[in-house]
């Protein structure tokens, strides 16, 4: 039986510091939903207090029909993942893999026979014997895994999972996590610092700063349409030009750059959100073409810089420095005088904020 | 090319081996003499002195207490001393740093001040009886080496264990049982083995608890020494000393010695 996580208004405190403000979140059912964020922002403390390991100061956090906001830890039927594995290191795999079947009261040969066909089931036939001395990094947290799914838990938390493994197995590890959660089809909430992992495996991404939640979607709208500045600087709009709506030019916004100068926004692309707003963009966004256009911000090449598939220069305009990238068939000199077309699938219009 | 020790380094290192055996190699040869008094080199060779060590009956009555003693108080220390280092352990941040300090003022303050202090609080003011005094006053003692030693161990627990636990259904009273005291183990089995020690070897504070009728081991070597010059006070005191090396051994065989040092 599936069933969704929510979290109403929980407020949390680590001494006389907030941590946590009116936090609300609705995990569906079968969902897995990323916390992401920088340390600090808030992620870790959300998991901890679903988890039962710290008390809101205020809210309610909610599993189907259970309130959870005031049941102790081992009674919330929560399958977590720690960071640092977190075995049982005096008992053996197949050990600590029963260890929540053993809690439940189940007897002996069923709880062994769970946990071989769950260990199986992870890629590690044959390890049942073994001791998490005489495992990898990989292997444990596949244990990890094993003992966490192996109680059929209603809701699996997994905090950082992969940061303690290297690069080529976090990317394994991460489609084996999202392949076992789908399997049961039971309802993650899952905590980590890296966008490619949150994006690459959920189905939406809650990302964080300072105890709040500043966009939750799907990992393709907050790729494209960030909903405020921090979520776009997050996701890699480097490129922040404030401006300013004056005029309509037939079918598009004619707008004032900071600093002087004209653009033409075509209002099939754009929605300008306020009369002072700001243009964001990814270095990939601004096109580097001719001066002679008037769709676009006139600018100053400085230094080219070859990536590959494109070469990006750091250009100077009216409203500051930003990235811009250009074709690789037509190399520019610095100093040259250009205009940076904003490519509408990788720009936004965002509301100017108070920095 | 190997490099050699300069010829006084080895000579110094020599005379510090000499100076830490001498007096062992002493008390195992006075102990070992045929004469009536004690003496180096022993001038014949016999076991009577250790015979009488166990027809002596005042030096029987008081190795039991000893043990008793010795596993009473350290015991009652454990478990004192296993949840105050598990709490400092757990909530390391939470809790004032001096409390860490507090655990270790047994060593610090002179044990002849403790014993004494002991002697005017527990024993006449309180009217304890003297074999109850002797063991708060051993627990006292060995205390600091119970909460350090055990405090050690659990400082290198990872307690994302005992959450794992505790996420998998275990209460977390029942999760102390079954995941943490089992992964800190090595801890409580070198302090017990410390604090078993010191206790035996204990005289500052015994010599203020004991009192008619209940003495301890060190204490009627004490006694014996003033009345009788002779070498059955070598031979207990060999051992004591065989009692204490054999412990150290089982520790160095099991955990490895340098978990003390630690």
């Amino acid at each position: 039986m599936t069933v969704s996580l929510d979290l109403s208004d929980v407020t949390a405190h680590y001494g006389n510091t907030k941590v946590l403000e009116d936090l609300s979140l609705h995990v569906a059912e079968g969902e897995l939903v990323s916390l992401l964020g920088a340390s600090g922002c808030g992620k870790t403390t959300t998991l901890r207090l679903v988890a039962g390991f710290l008390e809101p100061t205020s809210g309610r956090i909610k599993l189907g029909e259970t309130d959870l906001t005031r049941l102790p830890a081992h009674s919330r039927d929560i399958g977590l993942v720690f960071q640092t594995y977190a075995l049982f290191p005096h008992l053996s795999v197949r050990d600590n893999v029963a260890f929540g079947l053993k809690q439940r009261g189940e007897g002996r040969a069923a709880r062994q026979r769970k946990a071989d066909e769950m260990i199986e089931r992870v890629g590690l036939a044959g390890f049942a014997d073994r001791f998490q001395a005489n495992l990898s990094g990989g292997q444990r947290q596949r244990v990890a895994l094993a003992r966490a799914l192996v109680i059929e838990p209603r809701l699996l938390m997994f905090d950082e999972p992969l940061s303690n493994l290297d690069a080529k197995l976090r990317v394994d590890m991460r489609v084996e996590i999202r392949r076992l959660q789908q399997i049961n089809g039971t309802t993650a909430l899952y905590v980590t610092h890296d966008q490619e992992e949150a994006f690459s495996i959920s189905d939406r991404v809650a990302i964080m700063n300072a105890g709040r939640i500043m966009q939750l979607d799907t990992p393709e709208v907050l790729y494209s349409r960030p909903a405020n500045l921090f979520v776009a600087d997050f996701v890699g709009f480097e490129n922040v030009i404030p401006m300013r709506a004056v005029a309509e030019a037939g079918d598009a916004v004619r707008a004032e750059i900071e600093g002087g100068g004209m653009i033409d926004l075509p209002k099939q692309h754009y929605t300008v959100p306020a009369q002072e707003f700001v243009l964001a963009s990814r270095p990939e966004g601004l096109l580097v073409d001719t001066a002679d256009r008037t769709d676009g911000l006139p600018a100053k090449l400085g230094l080219r810089t070859y990536l590959g598939r494109a070469y990006q220069y750091q250009c100077d305009t009216t409203a500051g420095p930003v990235k811009a990238n250009g074709p690789l068939g037509t190399p520019r000199e610095e100093g040259e005088i250009v205009t940076l077309i904003p490519q509408p699938e990788q720009c936004c219009l965002l509301p100017r904020e108070a920095k | 090319m190997q490099r050699r020790a300069h010829p006084a380094l080895i000579a110094f290192a020599v005379l510090t081996f000499l100076f830490l055996i001498g007096p062992l190699v002493i008390i195992v040869g006075a102990a070992l003499s045929d004469t009536s008094y004690l003496t180096f080199p022993p001038q014949g060779l016999t076991l009577h002195w250790f015979q009488n060590v166990f027809e002596i009956s005042a030096f029987k009555r008081t190795m039991i207490t000893s043990f008793q003693l010795a596993v009473g108080g350290t015991a009652l220390s454990m478990a004192i001393g296993i949840p105050a280092a598990y709490a400092m352990a757990r909530y390391r941040i939470e809790l004032p740093r001096f409390l860490g300090n507090v655990f270790v003022l047994p060593i610090l303050v002179p044990e002849i001040v403790l014993g004494f202090s002991l002697m005017k609080s527990v024993a006449v003011g309180s009217g304890v009886p003297i074999m109850g005094a002797l063991l708060l006053g051993h627990a006292l003692l060995v205390l600091p080496y119970c909460v350090r030693v055990v405090g050690a161990s659990l400082n290198s627990f990872d307690f994302s264990i005992e959450e794992a636990a505790v996420s998998l259904g275990c209460p977390r009273w029942k999760a102390f049982f079954t995941v943490v005291l089992p992964n800190v183990k090595p801890g409580i089995i070198a302090g017990f083995i410390l604090a078993f020690i010191t206790s035996l070897n204990d005289v500052s504070i015994s010599i203020f608890l004991t009192g008619p009728g209940v003495s301890t081991l060190p204490i009627q070597l004490l006694a014996h020494m003033e009345q009788f010059f002779d070498p059955t006070i070598a031979s207990v005191s060999v051992l004591l000393m065989f009692v204490t090396v054999a412990v150290m051994a089982i520790v160095e065989r099991t955990l490895g010695l340098t978990f003390l040092t630690k």
